[in-house]
């Protein structure tokens, strides 16, 4: 059985198609990515899957329960952390936590043996009588994230965990999300940074336009869409010398002042980097993927 | 009863800032009652049989309800659902918004009732009312702050944003105090004014609560209680339609 299965769900804000036709399973214990663009649908689909909003067509099931509706009863075992901080400023961190398990029916002295250990998660230990706005944004979205366990849930949606957060923050989540899977917790997160999805995800789908466009795991996809080697050359003359790299690299591409080589053998083009041009020689990432399938082209 | 962890969310607010909270909701009513009471009081013989700070004292203690539901569910409702997104907060969790909005509501009339107990303690205390009446107004209180929350909570699931606050309170609260018999008795306005006053929940909160500080039974205490009601009722509804609505967006 799945943990979430979407079948051709739509949505449409008045013209505008928000979702068109998206179908996705993730597994229990899985760790899935939803990545896209800014406007791509990502987070519209996780309010969707929440109940939070009405599908215009198609079917979803999360935690074996039909949502919209019996969403009430499938977001008993859900967790949510947001793209923005939604923390309740007039309180102290425990008292956060202890005001968020009540909106899930649970008691204060149930909430009071699990702040501890919710706590430590965050690592937030001493922490408990701290005000929201003495914070910093890493500690905020670490409070968040232990909001979202207050319920013990089976699954949890991440939209943008690591937006707007500094590298020690950044690791220090993904080490805390590495470990709920470690746990047979499921995730769905949605993210920007495609090195977080290649370090977290299990498997991903890359959404644009309201369509899922691809989906597999991190790897199969670098496999299947881009050669293993990357190189990237700019400087004074690059245009010159990108006539030249097209006759010994197999693919190449110019974006803005950069010349793009990919290929199974990038040596030769290598050799040819020389002058003042500066170069950067790379194995393939998902962030190649990403581009290719979704373009170029600013999102606003 | 899902709605009762918003009302205690808000609750437990109210209690950290309890201070501004109690100044700003009674200090106001009460200079008010007794600048305008014993001042005006002082120029006019007694007002339908009572002395005017008592007759005053009923028309306060619904206008400072009033004020304080309306205040609670618009500004305080629209900083927490516009704001800090704490509504969005509550519907991660196995909350609706119905149940958010029921438990405003709630909050923002049991808020209300406490400024018009107080008055009423207050007035007690004074002497302006000694019958045990006067205890049915605790409950009349509570009404009128249900009332004005349901309308109140209604403006901010439609606010755009906070000025839309001054149409509603300028347009509707200012001139409905004035023709509902706060200051002066209603019936001494121009028949058409009278009719509307009739339409509106300030003009009945007072008819019941003017008799009970008076020390009798309030005339057509079952019309007044059933007006305020339907007003809570219809008011709860559109709320959640409206509520629904936005949030669905």
């Amino acid at each position: 059985m799945s943990a979430l299965s979407v079948r051709g769900l739509r949505k449409s804000y008045g013209a505008a198609q928000v979702v068109c036709g998206v179908d996705l399973n993730v597994a229990p214990g899985e760790c899935f990515g939803l990545l896209g663009p800014n406007g791509a649908g990502k987070t519209t689909t996780l309010k969707l899957c929440l109940g939070l909003i009405e599908p215009d067509a198609g079917t979803i099931e999360l935690l074996g329960e039909p949502v919209p509706r019996r969403a009430r009863e499938a977001r008993r075992r859900v967790g949510v952390v947001p793209q923005f901080d939604n923390l309740d400023p007039d309180f102290s961190v425990a008292e956060n936590l202890v005001v968020y398990g009540r909106y899930f029916g649970l008691a204060q002295s149930h909430m009071k043996g699990r702040i501890p250990g919710l706590l430590e998660f965050a690592g937030l230990t001493g922490r408990e009588d701290a005000k929201i706005m003495t914070l910093s944004g890493g500690m905020k979205r670490r409070l968040t994230l232990a909001r979202a366990l207050v319920n013990d849930p089976q699954l949890i949606f991440m939209d943008e965990p690591t937006t707007g957060l500094d590298p020690q923050a950044r690791h220090l989540i993904w080490e805390r999300l590495r470990r709920l899977t470690q746990e047979g917790k499921t995730i769905v997160l949605t993210t920007h940074f495609m090195e977080e999805a290649e370090r977290l995800c299990h498997r991903l789908a890359i959404m644009d336009s309201g369509r899922i466009i691809v989906e597999g795991s991190p790897r199969e996809l670098i496999a299947e869409h881009i050669e293993p080697h990357v190189l990237e050359v700019h400087g004074p003359g690059y245009e010159a010398w990108m006539e030249r790299a097209k006759r010994l690299a197999p693919r190449v591409e110019r974006v803005g002042d950069t010349v793009y080589c990919y290929g199974d053998d990038i040596e030769p083009a290598l050799k040819a980097v020389g002058g003042e041009l500066s170069y950067l020689h790379r194995p393939a990432s998902l962030e190649d993927v990403f581009l290719k399938l979704t373009g170029r082209d600013l999102r606003d | 009863m899902r709605w009762l962890a918003v009302w205690r969310r808000n609750m437990l607010v109210w209690r950290k800032l309890i201070a501004a909270a109690v100044l700003s909701n009674l200090a106001d009513p009460l200079i008010m009652l007794f600048g305008l009471g014993y001042g005006l009081g002082a120029l006019l013989p007694s007002v339908e049989g009572m002395s005017y700070i008592a007759f005053f004292a009923a028309g306060q203690l619904c206008t400072a309800t009033m004020f304080t539901a309306s205040f609670e569910s618009m500004f305080s409702g629209f900083a927490r659902m516009q704001g800090q997104k704490t509504w969005d907060a509550i519907l991660y969790a196995p909350l609706t918004i119905d149940d958010i909005v029921a438990g405003e509501i709630v909050w923002a009339a049991s808020k209300a009732w406490l400024t018009g107990s107080t008055i009423l303690g207050v007035a007690a205390v004074f002497g302006l009312a000694t019958s045990p009446w006067v205890l049915l107004a605790l409950p009349a209180a509570f009404l009128v702050g249900l009332a004005f929350s349901a309308i109140g909570l209604i403006m901010c699931v439609l606010a755009k944003g906070w000025d839309f606050f001054s149409y509603y309170m300028t347009l509707f609260m200012t001139p409905m105090m004035m023709i509902s018999g706060v200051f002066f008795p209603a019936d001494q306005l121009p028949a058409p004014l009278l009719a509307i006053a009739k339409l509106l929940p300030l003009y009945h909160g007072v008819q019941i609560v003017r008799p009970l500080v008076a020390g009798g039974p309030p005339p057509q205490l079952w019309l007044h209680a059933a007006v305020l009601l339907a007003y809570a009722a219809v008011g709860y509804a559109a709320a959640i339609y409206f509520a629904r609505r936005r949030f669905a967006s």
